[in-house]
C-alpha cells in the first residue's frame, strides 16, 4: 500500500483531468472540481513527501516489471519536495484562474489541459526512466502549446511559433542524445544507466552525450544561448498561464539537467566549465534583459531567465554546498516566479497596461495590496530575512571553496542588477503618480469586480506569499532539507539501490 | 472528389475496415497489430468516407462528435490500469488475467481493456484533427 | 545498411535544420518533420539492426531459441512517432491560424513579440 504512495500523485492527476474533459461544457463546475481537487493533490503531495522524509528514497516498478526492463518510478526527497512545490503552485493557479481567465478561454477545455500538464510535471519529476522522462517533456510541452495558444490572439501566435519551434527542437535534440545512450549501454533505466555510463571506455563519445543532453535540456531550461525563445513567448498569454509557465516550466528542465549530470555523468573540468560559463552568461543576459524592458511581464521574463542561472551555477560547481544552494534557490524561484505572474496580472487588470511608463499611482491607490506584492518582489531580490536571500549565501560559500570568483561575481552583479529592476518597478508602478487612461471598453477592471472574484485573484497571491515568507523564516528547515537532498544526489548509491532492491 | 467509383466503394469499404479494424485491435496481443494501428484503421475508414461523400454526411454517419470519444477510451486506459492498483495491490499498469479461455477473443486481460481505450482514443484524436483541419477552409 | 542508414539519417537532420532556418512557416514544419524522423531512424540504427530474427517466442516453447532483434528500439520509435504525430497535427493548425491572423507567411515579419518594450 504504502509503495504505490509514489505513484497517487499521477494517478490522482490523470483522473482529475479525465473527469474534467467529461465535464468539457459546465465551467462552473469545472472551476471548483479543479479547485477542490488541487486541495485533495496537495494533501497527497504532503503525504508523499512526509513518506519520503521518513523513510528516504523509495521506487516503484509500474507494470510489476522487474527493474532495467520496465518503467520505474522513484520518489526521493528531490522528486516528493518538486511534486509538493507543483502541488502548491498547482493550487494558487487553479483559483487564480477561476477568477481571471475570461469564460470564452475556459471554454476551449483550459481545466483539462491545465491539469494535464500538471500530470505532466509530476510525473517528469517522478520517472526513472529517461525515456519515459522524453514522454513526459513531450506532455508537457503539448499542454503549454494549447495553454500558449488559448484565445488565439496575434501576439499569441507569434509567440507560440517561437515558443513550438525550439521547443520542438529540444525535443528533437534530447530524443537524438536518449538514442546515443541506448546505442552506447542498451538500457534506459536511469539508476542502470548510472552503473553503465560510468563502466563505458569511449569517454570522449560519453562527453559528446552529455552535451547534447545538456542542450536539449538547456533549451528547455532558457539558459544563455538558447532562451530566445521565453521572452518572446511568456508575455503573451493570460498571467494565470505565465504563472505556471515562469514558475515550473523551465524548471523541469533544471530538474533533468541537475538529475542527469549527477546521476548519469561525472562532471569532468571541461563540462563543469561549459556549464559555469553558461550560467555567467544566463546571470548576466538575463538580468541586463530585465533592465532595458519596460513591460511587466516581461521585465518578469527576463528574471526567469536571469535565476535559471544561480541553480546553473550551483549544478556547475558540484560541490555539496553549491548543490544545497541550487535546490534551495530552485525550490524558493518555483514559489516567487509562479507569485510575480500573479501580480502581474493583477497590476495588468487595474488599469488595461502592462506598459510601467503608462502604469503608476499603485502604492496611494492600494496601499495593503502594494505591501503584499512587496513580499514576492523584494523576497526576489533577496533582502536578508525572505527567502532569496539564504541559496545566494550558499552558492557564493560554494565558489569561494572553489576559489572561482568569476562565477561569485556574476552571482553578486546579477543580484545587484535585480535589485535595480525591481526598484526601477517598484518606482515606477507603485510609487510615480500613474497617466489618467483612456478607459477601455469591455476590459475588466479590478475595481469593478465582484468581491468574490477579487478574492479568487488575491487569495493565492497571500497563499504563496506565506509559502514565500516561510521559506525566507524558516530557512532552517529549507535548508536542512537541501543539505540532505544534495547528499542524496551526490551518492547516487541510495537513488540505485532504491531501484534495484523490490522491499 | 466525387466520382461516383470512390463513393460506391467506399459505402463497401466502411463496414469492411471497420470490422478489419476490430480484427486488428483483437488480435494484437501476440501477433502484429493493436489499438493504435486498429484506430488508425477505424479512422481511415470514416476519413475515405468523407472524402467521397462530403464532411457533412459522414458526420451524420457519426451521430457523435468524435471528441467524445477521447475522454470515455483515456477513462477506460486509466480504469484497466487502475485495476490492478485498486483490486489486488499491484503496481499501476499490473497486467491482470481472467484466468479461463474466452472463445474469439482469447486470453481476456487488463491489457485488452487498455487496448480498447488507446484504440477509441486514436479514433477520436484522429478524426477530430483532420475534421478541424478540413472544416476550417 | 548500416552506412546507408547514417548517410540518410545525417541528410535527414540536414535538410531539416535547413528548412527550419529558412523563413517560410510551411518549410518550417517541413523541417521539423524531417528532424523527427531522422531522430526515429537513428534510434532504429543505434538498437543494432538483426536481420530475420523476430523477437517472438515460438509457440512449442518458453524461452527465445536463438539471438534477437531488440523490440525496445521499435517500441521506442512507436512511441516517438506518435508524439510527433500529435505535435505536427497541432503545427499545421498553428500554422494555419497564424497565417490567418498575421496574413504572411514569412517567419521574419513575426517580429511584434520582441520588440522591445
Amino acid at each position: 500500500m504504502m509503495q504505490q504512495l509514489v505513484m497517487y500523485p499521477l494517478l490522482f492527476q490523470l483522473f482529475l483531468s479525465i473527469g474534467l474533459i467529461f465535464l468539457w461544457k459546465k465551467i462552473s463546475w469545472q472551476k471548483w472540481i479543479s479547485a477542490v481537487g488541487s486541495v485533495i493533490n496537495l494533501g497527497i503531495s504532503v503525504w508523499l513527501f512526509i513518506h519520503i522524509w521518513e523513510n528516504g528514497t523509495q521506487g516503484i516498478q509500474a507494470g510489476n516489471w522487474e527493474a532495467p526492463f520496465g518503467i520505474t518510478f522513484v520518489a526521493d526527497a528531490l522528486s516528493a519536495s518538486l511534486v509538493l512545490l507543483t502541488s502548491i503552485a498547482g493550487l494558487a493557479v487553479s483559483v487564480f484562474s477561476a477568477g481571471s481567465l475570461m469564460s470564452a478561454r475556459l471554454k476551449f477545455g483550459f481545466y483539462p489541459v491545465f491539469h494535464f500538464l500538471l500530470l505532466g510535471l509530476c510525473g517528469a519529476f517522478l520517472t526513472g526512466d529517461i525515456f519515459n522522462l522524453y514522454v513526459w517533456f513531450e506532455i508537457i510541452i503539448i499542454c503549454s502549446f494549447v495553454l500558449l495558444t488559448l484565445g488565439g490572439e496575434k501576439a499569441q501566435l507569434e509567440g507560440a511559433m517561437k515558443y513550438f519551434t525550439l521547443n520542438f527542437l529540444a525535443s528533437v535534440v534530447f530524443l537524438t542524445a536518449i538514442a546515443v545512450l541506448y546505442g552506447l549501454t542498451g538500457s534506459l533505466n536511469m539508476a542502470d544507466l548510472a552503473v553503465k555510463v560510468a563502466e563505458i571506455e569511449n569517454r570522449s563519445l560519453v562527453q559528446v552525450n552529455a552535451l547534447l543532453f545538456l542542450v536539449g535540456f538547456g533549451i528547455k531550461a532558457a539558459v544563455f544561448p538558447l532562451f530566445f525563445w521565453l521572452p518572446a513567448s511568456y508575455h503573451t498569454p493570460p498571467s494565470a498561464v505565465s504563472a505556471i509557465f515562469g514558475g515550473l516550466l523551465t524548471k523541469v528542465g533544471v530538474y533533468a539537467l541537475i538529475r542527469v549530470f549527477t546521476l548519469i555523468f561525472e562532471v569532468d573540468p571541461f563540462i563543469q566549465n561549459v556549464i559555469l560559463g553558461i550560467a555567467f552568461l544566463t546571470l548576466f543576459s538575463g538580468a541586463v534583459g530585465a533592465l532595458v524592458q519596460n513591460n511587466v511581464m516581461k521585465v518578469f521574463s527576463y528574471l526567469v531567465i536571469s535565476h535559471i542561472g544561480y541553480m546553473i551555477a550551483g549544478l556547475g560547481m558540484m560541490t555539496e554546498v553549491a548543490l544545497t544552494g541550487a535546490i534551495f534557490y530552485l525550490f524558493h524561484d518555483i514559489v516567487v516566479k509562479t507569485n510575480l505572474f500573479m501580480v502581474s496580472g493583477i497590476i495588468h487588470r487595474v488599469k488595461g497596461t502592462s506598459d510601467m511608463k503608462k502604469l503608476g499611482g499603485f502604492y496611494g491607490k492600494y496601499p495593503l495590496l502594494s505591501l503584499l506584492f512587496a513580499i514576492p518582489l523584494f523576497s526576489l531580490v533577496g533582502i536578508p530575512p525572505l527567502s532569496g536571500f539564504w541559496p545566494k549565501l550558499s552558492l557564493i560559500s560554494a565558489g569561494f571553496d572553489l576559489e572561482n570568483y568569476w562565477i561569485i561575481a556574476g552571482i553578486l552583479l546579477a543580484s545587484f542588477l535585480t535589485l535595480i529592476v525591481i526598484v526601477k518597478l517598484w518606482a515606477a508602478v507603485f510609487w510615480k503618480t500613474g497617466e489618467k487612461l483612456p478607459e477601455q471598453r469591455n476590459f475588466p477592471y479590478f475595481d469593478n469586480l465582484k468581491n468574490f472574484q477579487k478574492t479568487q485573484l488575491i487569495a493565492p497571491i497571500v497563499f504563496l506569499s506565506f509559502v514565500t515568507l516561510y521559506i525566507g523564516f524558516g530557512a532552517e528547515n529549507i535548508h536542512s532539507l537541501s543539505v540532505r537532498i544534495s547528499e542524496e544526489l551526490l551518492n547516487k548509491q541510495m537513488y540505485i539501490d532504491a531501484v534495484f532492491n523490490k522491499s | 472528389m466525387k466520382t461516383l467509383i470512390l463513393r460506391t466503394a467506399s459505402n463497401y469499404m466502411l463496414p469492411l475496415l471497420l470490422v478489419f479494424s476490430v480484427f486488428i485491435l483483437l488480435r494484437g496481443h501476440y501477433l502484429p497489430g493493436g489499438g493504435f494501428v486498429g484506430g488508425l484503421i477505424a479512422a481511415i475508414a470514416f476519413v475515405l468516407h468523407a472524402f467521397a461523400n462530403g464532411l457533412e454526411n459522414t458526420k451524420g454517419l457519426l451521430r457523435i462528435r468524435p471528441g467524445v470519444l477521447m475522454p470515455i477510451g483515456l477513462g477506460l486506459a486509466f480504469l484497466s490500469g487502475l485495476a490492478p492498483v485498486l483490486a489486488v495491490d499491484e503496481p499501476f499498469m499490473t497486467g491482470l488475467w481472467w484466468p479461463d479461455h474466452v472463445p474469439v477473443v482469447g486470453n481476456l486481460g487488463s491489457a485488452l481493456f487498455f487496448d480498447i481505450g488507446v484504440y477509441l482514443v486514436v479514433i477520436g484524436v484522429t478524426l477530430t484533427i483532420i475534421f478541424s483541419i478540413s472544416e476550417s477552409d | 545498411m548500416e552506412v546507408l542508414l547514417a548517410i540518410m539519417i545525417g541528410v535527414l537532420y540536414a535538410a531539416g535544420i535547413y528548412l527550419m532556418l529558412r523563413r517560410s512557416l510551411v518549410k518550417l514544419i517541413i523541417g521539423v518533420i524531417l528532424l523527427g524522423n531522422g531522430a526515429n531512424l537513428l534510434i532504429f540504427l543505434l538498437g543494432r539492426i538483426t536481420k530475420g530474427s523476430p523477437p517472438i517466442i515460438p509457440e512449442e516453447s518458453s524461452t527465445f531459441l536463438e539471438a534477437y532483434t531488440d523490440p525496445l528500439p521499435q517500441a521506442l520509435i512507436l512511441t516517438a512517432i506518435v508524439i510527433s504525430f500529435g505535435l505536427q497535427a497541432f503545427a499545421i493548425i498553428l500554422v494555419k491560424r497564424v497565417f490567418k491572423v498575421v496574413k504572411t507567411n514569412d517567419i521574419d515579419e513575426m517580429n511584434t513579440t520582441d520588440a522591445g518594450s
